[in-house]
């Protein structure tokens, strides 16, 4: 079995790349509602499976349980809920949205079936925990993604 | 039609942390030579290999249709060439399908990953992520699972204690084996006080960035002997994809796992896996994800994990005794790695951690954040 110190590396190199590709991503017409109401209105919605009497967030054209269509059927859902789950982010990189510690967290909105996850701030890392009940903060700058909710803070 | 078919012989490098001295083809061709010195397997159109399933990935590979450049190394030229670019353990599954079928007599499946070259990992599995409700928040595998983690530990009593425990088996078990990564002894208490990465999984908790490359040949049960006396036979395959949303999953179901377990269980006649099965690779990328995942293939009772661990189940069961994943393989490969120490095991080859007796193992991988997608082999004597 090869080693490091097995290979013949004189006068050899390594090159830096990058993968960078600018991009324009279609939201879908559901997609794009959702996110219009959002930015526009201030209003997060869900859509309501009837069959399976749940509703969704992110919203979606089909149900994936029963394969029927949903996309029609929003529900205003409320602006604030409760932690169901979370987790503190101790470590930083590029990918994400803020400086390590933050806060990520599943926040079931009065009126959803399924949490949304999302920023929590206002609060200490050490005070974050399940059953805290919690509000959106919508942004002042839209990026017309789900960070047009720019965070979650306590009630 | 045959309803085995054969694993005739595997070649892999070792686990390391870093192998940027050498090119993905040159991980490939090690492989690859290897696997025609074992077995004398041409490239013959009428008797040689016709088809080979390649498994790798193009945001790790930081190029696209990365099996591309591996065309001419792994022998593809002018044949059939699959890219599997979810875990290596599909690309087995599908290599199996393509022999039972009656599509071809013999598969070549080769798998590469450098998971070190990439700037941050966390950063390459945020792009499994849609742009406009997951992506943008940051989520990767790591802070996804961590999710998984809290529910599981809460339901299951399973505590950093176990987790600690489990990682230091981790550690010591592939310390035997000689492809496993080298990282060194720990203890429990290294464990339990290394820093929170994404609460509750800790820096130890998760394997560490590793590279590595592999190669198995399958055949039909009728040819097997004209490449080995002594073939492992893959005789069960099932898998399952969960919801996508991590919010629309019950996260410590199981619920893909346990139908990609019964598919292949069904397949291979097994009743009870802890009676029927001797041996088992879980792909433990989160040291809490080794008691959950043997909770859903049917290993432990649910909720009893706790006292498997506690009670030495691991080791009665004979799980990960290469080092599992935690210790150390590419995301991309690890079903392939469970695979291959299953292979080494049935066929008497793992040297000192060979266990006796083994006539029947599974290997086991996932694929997204918090095993969003799930695999499950049975391979026999």
């Amino acid at each position: 079995m090869k080693k490091e110190k097995d290979f013949d590396i004189n006068n050899c190199y390594t090159i830096s790349g990058k993968l960078a590709l600018p991009y324009t991503y279609f939201a879908g017409r559901t997609g794009s509602t959702f996110i219009t109401h959002i930015r526009d209105n201030k209003k997060i919605m869900g859509v309501r499976c009837n069959h399976c009497n749940k509703v969704f967030i992110p919203p979606r054209q089909t149900c994936e349980k029963c394969l029927s269509m949903i996309s029609d059927n929003w529900v205003e859902l409320e602006n604030q809920g409760e932690i169901l789950n979370y987790t503190v982010v101790r470590y930083d990189d590029n990918h994400l949205p803020r400086k390590a510690p933050f806060i990520l967290a599943m926040i079931k909105l009065g009126k959803a079936d399924t949490p949304v996850i999302h920023i929590v701030e206002g609060i200490s890392i050490n005070d974050v925990k399940e059953g805290l009940k919690v509000k959106a903060v919508f942004a002042e700058k839209t990026t017309n993604t789900i960070l047009d909710i720019d965070h979650f803070e306590p009630v | 039609m045959s309803r085995r078919v054969a694993v005739c012989a595997v070649a892999q490098i070792k686990n390391e942390p870093d192998i940027w001295y050498q090119r993905f083809q040159g991980m490939l061709l090690e492989c690859f030579e290897e696997l025609i010195k074992k077995t004398g397997v041409t490239f013959d159109m009428d008797k040689g290999i016709r088809n080979i399933v390649t498994c790798s990935d193009d945001v790790f590979d930081a190029r696209t249709i990365s099996d591309s450049g591996m065309a001419d190394v792994v022998g593809a030229h002018l044949r059939g060439e699959k890219k599997s670019a979810q875990n290596g353990i599909n690309a087995l599954g599908y290599g199996m399908s393509m022999i039972l079928s009656g599509h071809d007599d013999l598969v070549l499946v080769m798998g590469h990953c450098k998971e070190s070259q990439s700037e941050s990992r966390n950063m390459c599995t945020n792009l499994a992520y849609d742009p406009f409700y997951l992506r943008p928040l940051g989520l990767d595998f790591l802070n996804v699972s961590a999710f998984q983690a809290r529910e599981f530990m809460k339901k299951s009593n399973i505590t950093d204690e176990h987790l600690a425990k489990i990682v230091v088996r981790s550690r010591k078990n592939a310390s035997k084996n000689p492809f496993a990564r080298e990282n060194g002894s720990i203890s429990e208490k290294d464990v339990i006080s290394s820093p929170y990465l994404s609460d509750p999984v800790r820096e130890l908790h998760q394997y560490p960035v590793t590279d590595w490359a592999v190669g198995l040949l399958l055949c039909c049960e009728e040819r097997a002997n004209e490449f080995t006396d002594k073939p492992v036979w893959l005789t069960g395959f099932g898998n399952c994809m969960d919801s996508y949303f991590p919010g629309d999953r019950e996260l410590t179901s199981n619920f893909a796992l346990k139908k990609a377990a019964a598919r292949a269980y069904k397949m291979a006649g097994v009743k009870d896996p802890k009676t029927d099965i001797d041996l088992f690779e879980l792909n433990d990328a989160i040291a809490y994800q080794l008691p959950l995942w043997a909770e859903g293939l049917g290993l432990v009772p649910e909720g009893e994990s706790d006292l498997w661990v506690e009670s030495d189940g691991m080791d009665r069961h004979h799980v990960n005794l290469s080092g599992g994943m935690l210790n150390g393989n590419p995301i991309m490969l690890s079903g392939l790695a469970r695979a291959v120490e299953c292979f080494l095991q049935l066929r008497g080859e793992a040297e000192n951690r060979q266990v006796d007796g083994v006539k029947r193992a599974l290997a086991h991988g996932t694929t997204g954040g918090a095993g969003q997608h799930h695999g499950v082999i049975i391979l026999e004597k």
